[in-house]
C-alpha cells in the first residue's frame, strides 16, 4: 500500500519546491515528483561537457523574494548569490557603452556618450524607483478578481485601489504609460543615445514575443528596478554553483521540513474521482494517493494534460488554449579554453565579470524581431552573455571558462519547424554574431550546446519553450494569469492546485508563485 | 591598508566566501622574540599557556595589564627554529620591553622588514598548492610550515581574520611584492581578487572576530575605567588559561571568574521585518551601506539601556543585518530579545534584535 500524502507536487521546478517547502513547514506530508533525473526544472546546473558546469537554461537569479529567503532560511541551505553588476554593450563603431556597479563610474561613462542622458538617467532612476515601489506589493499579493463580489476579492481590490491612489496623480499616470507603451517609445521620452535605449529596452523583450517597438513592452523595464529596491538582499546575481544550486537550496529547505523529493518520477495524470483530486498516476502505472495535488507545470500541461479537459469548465479550457506561450528565445552554452577578447575592450577586465549585451541599437533589436515575426530566427540576434566562471571559478576547470548566451529571437514556430540542421545554423549565427565583437571566440570553443525553444520544450517540458510558462504580457498578468477567475492557484477540481510561473506573478527565479500557492492552499485547508 | 581595490567592494567580499581573496596584512605589528627566556617572556605576557605551544603551532591570544584588562590581541607563532613571532594590532615594543625586565631575551621589531599576505577563501588551498611544494592538505588549523612560494622563501600559517579557509604568508619585505605578483598569477585561474579592509571587515564581523579600537579599547589607551575590558568581557575567556603559572592579570582574572563577568560580548541579529518597518514608516526601502559600520549604537532591553553595539554590517552570505555588541550581565545569553538603536532618515529608532552566539558564520572548511 502506498503511503498517503497530504500533498503531491507535480514537477520539481523552483516554484514547486518552494510550495513544497512551505507546505512541509506547515506540517503537511509533502511529496515532490520530478520527471527528470535532477530537480530544478529550468533552474538546473549540468556538467554538459566534462569539467564544465552550465546553468543550462535559466542563468541568473533575478527577483527571488526576500521573504522566501527568510522564511525558508535559504542561506543556511546553500544560498550564495554573487554580484553580477555590470553590463557592457559593444557598439558597431568599435566603442562600447558600459553600466558599472558604481553609479559615479556609470555616470562618467554615460557622459562620454551623452551628458543629457547621464542627467536624465538619475531622474529616470528615481521615477523607476517609485514605480517599482508601487508595483512591488503586488508581487506578494494573491490577485483579487475585479469581476467578483466575494468579500475577499472586494477587500483585495479596495486595498489595491487605495495603494494606487496613494501614488498621487503624477506617478499613477507614469505607471499607466509604463503599462501600455512600447519600451522604445517610453525610453525615447527620456534618452537620446541609441545603444542606451536598446540595452535598457532589451530587458523588456526577454522571454516575450514582442519587439522593443511593441506596445506593452515597457512594463518589464520595471523588473530591473524591483531588484534594486530589494536592496541589500541583492537578489539579483549569480548563485554559486549555477541556478541548479538555487533549486538544491530550496530542496534542502523542503527536505529539512520533512518533504520527500523523488526524481525520475514522471506523473502521467492526476487521478480525479467525483470532481476531487485523489492522487497521481506515474508513467509505468504506480499510483500515489494524496489529499491534494499541486501542479508546478505550465497552464497548458496543468489543465489539458495532467487532467482531462472534459473535467473542466469549457471557458477555462478555451482560456488556456488562447493563453500565449510562443517561446521566443534560445540558449547557447559554450565551454571555452580561454577568455574572449572584445575588440571594444581588449584583454581581460571587469567587463568579463558582468553581462555583455549585444544590443547596439533599437533598430538592431527591432530587426531581430522582424525575422522572428515572419517565422525565422534572427539573423542578427539580441544576446545577453555572461561568463559564469569569471564570477564563480568552480564552474569550469582552472583557467577555462563557461559562457552562457541567452539569444532572442528564436521562434518556437519556425518556418518548416526545428531540426538538427536548423539548430546548428542557429548556433552558427550566434557564434558568428559574437565573433563580430570578439573575433577570437571561435578558436576558444571546446564544446557548444545549442538549445532552441523546441529543445527547451523537449527537455524541461515548458510548452513551446516559453521560459516564463507563458508570456509576461499584460493580458496574461495578475488576475488574468493564467486565465480570469482561475488566477488564485485554485482549479475547478477540488484538491487540485497550480503553483507554477504560469500563475501570478510568474516568470524568473522569483518563487513568489510557489509561495502564494502554498499560502492559499494552507488557508483553504487549515 | 587599502580600503578596497575595486570601486565595488562587494566583489572583494564575495571572493573571500566564494573563491579567494588576497589581502595585504603587512600593517600588522610583528616582533621576533628569541633567547633563553623568550618563552618565559611570552608566558608572562599572554593569557594562554605558552608551555603548551608546540613548534610550528600558532596561538591567537589576548594579553592583559596587571588588572586583567586587555591591552591587545594577536598571534604568537612558535617557529621551527625555536624562536617566536608575535603579531599585534597596536605597536607593542614598549610593553614587550617592560615585560622583559630581568629576562635574557632579544626583542626585535620586524614590522618594517617582514611582509604578510593573507590568502583567504575556499580556493586558497588549491591556489597555494599549485604555487608551493608544501603539502597543505596536512597543514592543520593554526599550524604553520616553512616552505616556498615559487622560489620565494616564506612561512605559511593556516590563520586569518575571515573565519574561512585561509592562510597567512610571511615573507621577507624585500620579496613581498614578488610574492604578491606570484600569488595573483597563480590565483587568477581560480578567480583570486585583491581585497581591502572593507571586505575584510564584513568577513570578520560574520566570523565574530573583534577589532582593537573598534570593538574594544586597549587598557593602555582607555581614558576611563569603563572603556577597559577583560578577556571574559570580549568573548576571549576561552583563551585565558586557568592552569598556567603567574602572568599579567592572573589574579584579577581568577577573581573575575569567581564572581562572573559583568559584560558579555555577543552577536546581535537584527530582525529584518522590524528594520524594514522602520524604513517603510519613512517611505523608504531599507537602506544598508555596503561597508561595515564602526560606531556605537545603544542596546535596550525592555526599555532599559543594557549595552552597546560597536560594529555591524549587512551579511551578504547570511542575508541578515548583524552587529557585535557588549551587553551587561545577565542579558547576554543566546536568544535574549533586545532592541538596538538605528538611525532612520535622521530619526533615532529601535530595531528588534536577538542575541546570537559568535561566530555568526562558521563553515566547516575553515578547520577541515
Amino acid at each position: 500500500m502506498n503511503p498517503r500524502y497530504d500533498a503531491i507536487i507535480v514537477g520539481g521546478g523552483h516554484n514547486g519546491l518552494v510550495a513544497a517547502a512551505y507546505l512541509a513547514r506547515a506540517g503537511r506530508k509533502t511529496l515532490v515528483l520530478e520527471r527528470r533525473p535532477l530537480i530544478g526544472g529550468a533552474a538546473v546546473t549540468e556538467e554538459v561537457f566534462p569539467g564544465f558546469k552550465f546553468s543550462v537554461f535559466s542563468y541568473v537569479v533575478s527577483l527571488l523574494r526576500p521573504g522566501i529567503i527568510r522564511d525558508l532560511d535559504l542561506p543556511k541551505h546553500g544560498l550564495q548569490i554573487l554580484p553580477l553588476e555590470s553590463t557592457v554593450t559593444p557598439l558597431d563603431n568599435g566603442d562600447y557603452l558600459a553600466g558599472w556597479a558604481d553609479p559615479d563610474e556609470t555616470r562618467r561613462e554615460l557622459c562620454r556618450h551623452s551628458t543629457r542622458d547621464a542627467d536624465a538617467s538619475i531622474v529616470f532612476g528615481r521615477l523607476m524607483h517609485h514605480m517599482a515601489m508601487a508595483v512591488k506589493p503586488i508581487l506578494r499579493m494573491v490577485p483579487p478578481d475585479p469581476a467578483s463580489l466575494a468579500p475577499s476579492d472586494l477587500r483585495g481590490l479596495l486595498k489595491l485601489g487605495g495603494h494606487f491612489r496613494s501614488l498621487g496623480p503624477e506617478r499613477f499616470h507614469a505607471l499607466h504609460k509604463l503599462m501600455t507603451m512600447s519600451s522604445a517609445d517610453y525610453l525615447d521620452e527620456w534618452f537620446e543615445f541609441d545603444a542606451l535605449k536598446a540595452t535598457r529596452s532589451a530587458s523588456g523583450i526577454i522571454g516575450t514575443f514582442l519587439g522593443p517597438r511593441s506596445p506593452g513592452s515597457a512594463y518589464v523595464l520595471l523588473h530591473h528596478y524591483m531588484g534594486e529596491i530589494d536592496g541589500a538582499f541583492r537578489a539579483w546575481g549569480f548563485q554559486k554553483g549555477g541556478t541548479g544550486a538555487i533549486s538544491e537550496t530550496i530542496a534542502n529547505a523542503a527536505r529539512a521540513h520533512g518533504a520527500e523529493i523523488r526524481t525520475g518520477a514522471a506523473v502521467e495524470r492526476v487521478i480525479v474521482k467525483g470532481g476531487q483530486a485523489t492522487g497521481v498516476a506515474l508513467e509505468g502505472g504506480e499510483e500515489i494517493q494524496a489529499k491534494l495535488v499541486v501542479s508546478g507545470l505550465d497552464p497548458r500541461l496543468t489543465f489539458t494534460r495532467l487532467v482531462e479537459p472534459k473535467q473542466l469548465p469549457e471557458d477555462l479550457v478555451d482560456g488556456i488554449r488562447r493563453y500565449k506561450f510562443r517561446g521566443s528565445s534560445g540558449k547557447v552554452n559554450l565551454a571555452l579554453s580561454g577568455l574572449p577578447n572584445f575588440t571594444c575592450m581588449p584583454g581581460q577586465g571587469p567587463h568579463l565579470r558582468g553581462a555583455i549585451s549585444i544590443s547596439p541599437s533599437i533598430e538592431y533589436l527591432e530587426r531581430a524581431y522582424d525575422d522572428a515575426k515572419y517565422g525565422e530566427f534572427s539573423r542578427h540576434p539580441y544576446m545577453d552573455i555572461v561568463i559564469p566562471s569569471m564570477i564563480d571559478p568552480d564552474m569550469a576547470p582552472p583557467g577555462k571558462h563557461v559562457m552562457s548566451i541567452f539569444v532572442q529571437y528564436a521562434p518556437y514556430q519556425l518556418n518548416g519547424g526545428w531540426n538538427d540542421a536548423k539548430r546548428e545554423a542557429f548556433g552558427d549565427t550566434v557564434v558568428k554574431t559574437l565573433a563580430r565583437y570578439a573575433p577570437n571566440i571561435e578558436s576558444l570553443i571546446l564544446h557548444r550546446q545549442v538549445l532552441t525553444p523546441d529543445d527547451i520544450q523537449r527537455i524541461t517540458g515548458l510548452s513551446e519553450g516559453n521560459i516564463f510558462q507563458g508570456e509576461l504580457a499584460l493580458q496574461q498578468l495578475f488576475f488574468l494569469r493564467p486565465v480570469p477567475q482561475w488566477a488564485k492557484y485554485k482549479t475547478p477540481i477540488h484538491g487540485y492546485w497550480q503553483c507554477g510561473a504560469g500563475t501570478h506573478p510568474g516568470g524568473g527565479i522569483m518563487g513568489a508563485s510557489g509561495r502564494l500557492a502554498a499560502l492559499e492552499i494552507l488557508g483553504a485547508n487549515p | 591598508m587599502a580600503s578596497a581595490y575595486d570601486s565595488h567592494p562587494e566583489r572583494e567580499y564575495a571572493a573571500i566566501r566564494s573563491s579567494a581573496a588576497l589581502i595585504d596584512v603587512s600593517p600588522l605589528h610583528k616582533y621576533r622574540i628569541q633567547g633563553r627566556d623568550a618563552l618565559k617572556l611570552l608566558d608572562r605576557m599572554i593569557t594562554r599557556d605558552m608551555t603548551k605551544l608546540k613548534k610550528a603551532q600558532v596561538y591567537y591570544t589576548p594579553w592583559c595589564d596587571g588588572h586583567g584588562k586587555v591591552v591587545d590581541d594577536g598571534t604568537v607563532t612558535h617557529l621551527p627554529d625555536g624562536t617566536f613571532r608575535l603579531t599585534s594590532a597596536d605597536s607593542s615594543l614598549r610593553w614587550l620591553h617592560m615585560n622583559a625586565v630581568g629576562l635574557e631575551v632579544g626583542i626585535e621589531d620586524i614590522s618594517d622588514r617582514m611582509g604578510a599576505l593573507a590568502i583567504q577563501g575556499p580556493l586558497s588551498r588549491a591556489i597555494l598548492t599549485g604555487a608551493s611544494p608544501a603539502d597543505l592538505s596536512k597543514l592543520k588549523y593554526f599550524r604553520m610550515v616553512e616552505t616556498k612560494v615559487r622560489d620565494i622563501p616564506v612561512t605559511i600559517s593556516r590563520t586569518g581574520y575571515t573565519g574561512d579557509l585561509g592562510y597567512e604568508i610571511w615573507v621577507d619585505g624585500s620579496r613581498a611584492v614578488a610574492l604578491w605578483d606570484a600569488l595573483i598569477e597563480a590565483g587568477t585561474p581560480y578567480g583570486i581578487v585583491p581585497a581591502g579592509v572593507w571586505a575584510l571587515d564584513i568577513a570578520r564581523i560574520e566570523a565574530g572576530l573583534i577589532m582593537l579600537d573598534v570593538d574594544y579599547f586597549s587598557a593602555h589607551h582607555a581614558l576611563i575605567e569603563a572603556r577597559k575590558s577583560s578577556p571574559y568581557e570580549i568573548n576571549l575567556g576561552w583563551a585565558v588559561s586557568k592552569e598556567k603559572g603567574p602572568f599579567n592579570g592572573d589574579r584579577a582574572l581568577a577573581a573575575e571568574r569567581k564572581r562572573g563577568a559583568a559584560w558579555g560580548f555577543i552577536g546581535l541579529e537584527i530582525d529584518w521585518e522590524s528594520f524594514e518597518r522602520l524604513f517603510a514608516g519613512r517611505g523608504l526601502p531599507p537602506q544598508i551601506p555596503s561597508v561595515a559600520w564602526r560606531s556605537s549604537a545603544p542596546v535596550y532591553k525592555d526599555g532599559k539601556h543594557v549595552g552597546y553595539a560597536t560594529s555591524g554590517c549587512w551579511s551578504p552570505i547570511l542575508k541578515k543585518p548583524l552587529a557585535l555588541a557588549h551587553l551587561r550581565a545577565p542579558h547576554f545569553s543566546e536568544g535574549t530579545r533586545v532592541e538596538m538603536e538605528v538611525t532612520v532618515e535622521h530619526h533615532r529608532e529601535r530595531a528588534a534584535a536577538v542575541v546570537h552566539k559568535l561566530p555568526f558564520y562558521d563553515p566547516e572548511r575553515k578547520k577541515a
